[in-house]
């Protein structure tokens, strides 16, 4: 356990090194939220009525999404892993008395928790600043707070654990390029990260509320908002363990039939 | 102790010539080669072993190598390195192994290279006192003090090397793989990284087994050698078994690969 905390620590610190890289993100993610925010109230204003969330939900949804986008967000994978995968360095990961799998998982749960950290403060300060129904609201009930948050880790494990599917099978293809743009394009889309989930059709909703990807961030997001409480969203919680536990094992049954074919790349 | 038997790996090579008609051809139609890496492969190393592993270019050296630290599984043979499966039993045995590839890096590229050392204290559960007195020994004999605060990425190749040495050696290892440990050495750092090596193996009993193209290297430091050719074992002996090794050893090893058509 110990190996694997100082293993997090490493790539935490690491990930705190980049100043720069973190205000910059602190200003695309405002500006991007703010947009996201003006396209909406121009939806709500020509009918408020035909929308599954309020306004103030839907404020309140885009801008914790901006604050945490670290946490959620399928395309911040581990350069790394995939090019030592691709070059051979794998080789000295797999002379480690360490489980290759936690090791990675460690690792980008590590380097994500480091960013969200830097960036998430400004924009929540900012967001709670704003006037309603603009900026975000607290949450609805202390009740509502601990769901929160429960959802919130949940959906980020299972984004990393979903994250790891693609660098195993990355082994198997070489090339990340093709799986990680399918991947990260089915996350964006169904996920909710471009629009909430409860924007969809209610037929397709249906089904892609039980998909993995709604285990992300729909469910903390949604929570927070006020949009998915008491018996829903405790069984959108059970749903995420669910999916967690599935794709973890997937994953983990998928890097050993990896490390048994494994060929190291370049000599 | 290591027990090598009949080890085999073979690889799939995908192959086409050169030019735009062939990629397209390839694309309907892909031919592979079925490359022999290791070919009935049997030798065994007892304990305090300094053993020089060398053959070509493309010989089956590294894929040797990889298969006694455990990342690779060969086709079929039996491996057992101190009474475990490499493969089998990786996070075990890798434990009591440290391994050097001359041409990767195992140091983290944007830290401090005593950061990477820490990570590694931890990694393979060293004690402070252990890790303190290997550091220490390390620093002096690889001429480390200078090095060890700076990044990773702004180390010169044979100053990054000789960390990445000092690296695989932290946690004591009882054996010792080492690929083409001298690759882009210095004359002063090839010297310290040979008698450093010797040392280890004098002090600790540690086993060493040592791929390179540095006849030097193989001079100063091994009693025997095993020579491989197209993944197979083509000599199990010492210096003196090499025909014309006193006019000259990169000669001597020359004709016999030419010798042996490897």
């Amino acid at each position: 356990m110990r190996k694997y905390l100082s293993f997090f620590r490493i790539r935490f610190s690491m990930g705190l090194q980049y100043r720069a890289a973190a205000a910059a993100g602190i200003v695309t993610q405002f500006v991007w939220g703010g947009m996201e925010v003006l396209v909406f109230r121009a939806f709500y204003r020509a009918d408020p009525g035909a929308f599954p969330m309020t306004l103030q939900a839907t404020c309140s949804y885009i801008w914790l999404q901006q604050a945490f986008l670290a946490l959620f967000m399928a395309w911040l994978m581990e350069n790394e892993i995939f090019d030592c995968i691709k070059n051979g360095n794998v080789s000295y990961e797999m002379c480690r008395p360490m489980d290759i799998y936690t090791m990675w998982f460690t690792r980008s749960a590590a380097n994500r928790i480091s960013k969200a950290v830097l960036r998430c403060m400004p924009i929540l300060l900012a967001a709670g600043f704003l006037p309603a129904p603009y900026g975000m609201t607290l949450p609805v009930s202390p009740k509502a707070a601990v769901l929160f948050l429960t959802g919130m880790l949940l959906g980020f494990l299972v984004v990393v654990a979903f994250c790891m599917l693609v660098y195993v099978v990355t082994f198997f293809t070489i090339s990340p390029d093709g799986v990680r743009m399918v991947a990260v394009s089915a996350v964006e889309l169904l996920a909710g990260s471009i629009i909430p989930l409860p924007f969809f059709p209610d037929s397709v909703r249906t089904v892609l509320e039980l998909l993995p990807f709604a285990s992300m961030q729909n469910v903390p997001l949604r929570i927070y908002s006020g949009d998915l409480a008491g018996e829903a969203a405790v069984l959108a919680l059970a749903l995420q363990v669910f999916w967690l536990a599935v794709l973890v094992l997937l994953g983990k049954l998928l890097m050993r039939r990896a490390e048994k074919k494994i060929t190291v790349q370049g000599g | 102790m290591i027990e090598v038997q009949h080890l085999c790996k073979t690889f799939r090579v995908a192959r086409r010539g050169a030019g735009f008609g062939q990629a397209v051809k390839t694309l309907f139609h892909r031919e592979y080669e079925e490359v022999k890496a290791l070919d009935d492969v049997s030798f065994s190393i007892s304990e305090g072993e300094m053993v020089g592993y060398i053959g070509p270019n493309g010989a089956g050296k590294s894929s040797t190598i990889k298969i006694l630290s455990g990342i690779l599984t060969p086709d079929s043979g039996v491996c057992s390195i101190n009474g475990r499966i490499p493969w089998k039993n990786r996070t075990a045995h890798v434990k009591d192994i440290g391994v050097v590839f001359g041409q990767r890096t195992q140091l983290w590229w944007d830290v401090p290279v005593i950061d990477s050392y820490e990570l590694l204290k931890d990694i393979y559960s060293i004690s402070e006192d252990t890790y303190q007195a290997n550091l220490e020994e390390l620093t002096s004999l690889l001429n480390l003090s200078e090095l060890l605060k700076t990044p990773a990425r702004q180390l010169s190749l044979g100053q990054r090397m000789r960390c990445e040495i000092a690296a695989s050696l932290l946690h004591s290892p009882k054996i010792l793989f080492l690929d083409e440990p001298t690759i882009g050495l210095d004359a002063v750092s090839k010297l310290a990284v040979r008698d450093f090596i010797v040392k280890c193996n004098e002090k600790y009993r540690t086993t060493v087994i040592l791929t390179t193209h540095d006849m030097q290297d193989i001079e100063a430091l091994t009693d025997r050698i095993i020579l491989i050719g197209k993944g197979k074992i083509l000599l199990d002996g010492t210096l003196d078994d090499i025909p014309g090794a006193d006019r000259g050893l990169d000669q001597a090893v020359a004709d016999l690969y030419r010798r042996f058509r490897i």
